[in-house]
């Protein structure tokens, strides 16, 4: 119980409290920042042109969409393992932000395959294991959406988690098989070519931005969590002093 | 919509990109935002209604 | 040894008794596959071609649909906790129930394939293939599907959420055993690639199923 209270969920919110101004404005700043750089900066590249702005939202949410993932991971060892509830928060928050990354990493992908391959969606590697690992996503979120005892649910939850980190890699490379048995290696693979540096430092700088939005979203979904399994707690206590 | 830059042949595509990545970021942080006021508005009901807090905050989440 | 025995015979009585479900999933297969010329047309040249993956397709809806009462019949009666309470590793139990229901459920999809294959225009040597593939695969769906299954037990909730759960996990199993039959037919790579993948899926998952199905158990019933 000793880790339980070093990580106590008032303490955590408090922290949470004095924390997310600053993420706030650092979020915003990066944001600024990148997005400057990743439209008035960096040129224009030589085979795609300027779709590969598009590249600056597309590739940051792939990397948090896959990021979301592991932090769940993480949560789920913390509930299997210490039993903690709040690692059971971190990992029931963290499915719906993953999934929205997820989302923007497959609609924005979409979008630029429609100028750069003629069509909208390619079953290319990278975006087809980025759709499954999208809907591992809506099946997390389903299963915590079935279940009503919150820490019944973070447990099956978290084996879920567990099972689907070690077959991401899996279905990744399967998919890299199936997709390079199918498709003639022809097609202009994105980002295939080097990256210049002048493309690579607004690249960072939003990846870094969007970074910072995870974990801001995130601390601020686990605040309302907390408050939200506080009221639960009240209303039973409610129902039973009212009916002893 | 004016743009400074020049965006190419596929404006229309870039432009739709951000605007769906901002409409999605902006979805996730109004609900963040809507729930957080929810759950403190009922939290104030709660209390309001004489449920004790503290007592029940440090043993259960 | 002798619990484990023991419970493997009587899954596979409970499974092959009135009431127990070791033929439905033949069934089911049989009717899936039935369904497709009437959506894709009566071609013999496509059906030939898309053959393989028709079948592998059908196999899995059809084991993996089988699965997800598979511990809650045992929840329900109870005898799902003598299990967990015996002295036998819940692990080694699970894994006897889940090859149980691999016998009842997945050897007679296999047994059946050939046959179905006929009706697909399927040509000898990609029959054998499929047939093959399936036989080697099918145990990975089934443990696959046993982690869906024990979490059913756990969230008392069965029905279309199951599915949801494991199927992406199917993913690399379906592609290799696909890539398998088609590899023998006509395949730019040799047969023996795809299919030692497929091999070295089965044997990974044979590994983690029963161990996460049993945390699952675990976890869902205290």
């Amino acid at each position: 119980m000793r880790l339980s209270e070093l990580a106590n969920p008032s303490r955590f919110n408090a922290l949470a409290e004095r924390l997310l101004p600053w993420l706030v404005v650092a979020t915003v700043l990066a944001f600024a920042l990148g997005l400057y750089q990743a439209l008035f900066v960096a040129p224009d590249d030589y085979q795609q042109g300027a779709t590969v702005k598009i590249m600056f939202i597309h590739v940051p949410s792939a990397w948090l969409g896959m990021l979301g993932w592991a932090l769940m991971a993480v949560a789920a060892l913390g509930t299997l393992v210490w039993r903690h509830p709040l690692a059971d928060v971190a990992m029931k928050t963290a499915a719906p932000i993953g999934a929205a990354f997820t989302l923007i990493c497959l609609v924005t992908g979409s979008l630029w395959g429609r100028p750069t391959w003629g069509t909208y969606w390619v079953w290319d590697a990278r975006l087809t294991s980025v759709l499954i690992l999208f809907l591992m996503y809506l099946g997390v979120i389903a299963l915590w959406r079935t279940v009503e005892d919150p820490s019944r649910a973070a447990r099956a939850a978290a084996i879920l988690t567990l099972v689907g980190a070690v077959n991401l890699p899996i279905i990744k490379f399967s998919v890299d098989w199936w997709n390079t048995l199918h498709q003639p290696a022809s097609v202009l693979r994105l980002g295939g070519s080097t990256i210049y540096p002048t493309i690579l430092t607004p690249l960072l700088i939003t990846a870094i931005a969007f970074t910072l939005l995870f974990v801001t979203l995130h601390l601020m979904a686990m605040r309302n969590e907390i408050l939200r399994r506080r009221v639960r707690t009240l209303r039973l206590m409610r129902a039973a002093a009212a009916n002893p | 919509m004016s743009v400074p830059v020049d965006l190419g042949p596929h404006a229309g595509f870039i432009v739709a990109a951000y605007a769906i990545a901002l409409a999605v970021v902006a979805g996730l942080v109004a609900w963040i935002v809507l729930d957080h006021r929810a759950q403190l508005r009922i939290l104030a009901d709660l209390e309001r209604a004489g449920v004790t807090r503290r007592s029940a905050a440090r043993e259960e989440v | 040894m002798a619990a484990l025995s023991a419970l493997l015979r009587r899954d596979i009585r409970l499974a092959a008794r009135v009431g127990g479900g070791a033929l439905m999933g033949v069934l089911f297969f049989l009717i899936v596959v039935a369904m497709v010329p009437f959506a894709l047309g009566p071609d013999l040249a496509l059906l030939a071609r898309t053959g393989p993956a028709i079948l592998w397709v059908g196999a899995l809806l059809a084991s993996l649909l089988a699965l997800d009462r598979l511990f809650a019949a045992d929840h329900e009666d109870g005898s799902l906790d003598l299990i967990l309470m015996g002295r036998a590793p819940l692990e080694l139990a699970v894994a006897a129930k889940a090859l149980a229901h691999w016998l009842t459920t997945g050897v007679p999809l296999v047994i059946a394939a050939p046959l179905l294959g006929l009706f697909l225009n399927l040509a000898p040597a990609a029959i054998g293939a499929v047939a093959l593939t399936l036989l080697v695969g099918t145990p990975a769906l089934t443990c696959i599907g046993l982690i869906g299954a024990a979490l059913a037990v756990a969230l008392r909730r069965g029905g279309l959420l199951v599915p949801v759960l494991v199927l992406p996990l199917t993913v690399p199993v379906l592609i290799f055993g696909v890539a398998a039959s088609n590899a023998a037919l006509a395949g730019p790579v040799p047969f023996g690639t795809p299919f030692t993948v497929l091999v070295a899926l089965t044997l990974a998952s044979v590994v983690v199923g029963p161990f996460a199905a049993a945390a699952a158990l675990r976890h869902g019933l205290d």
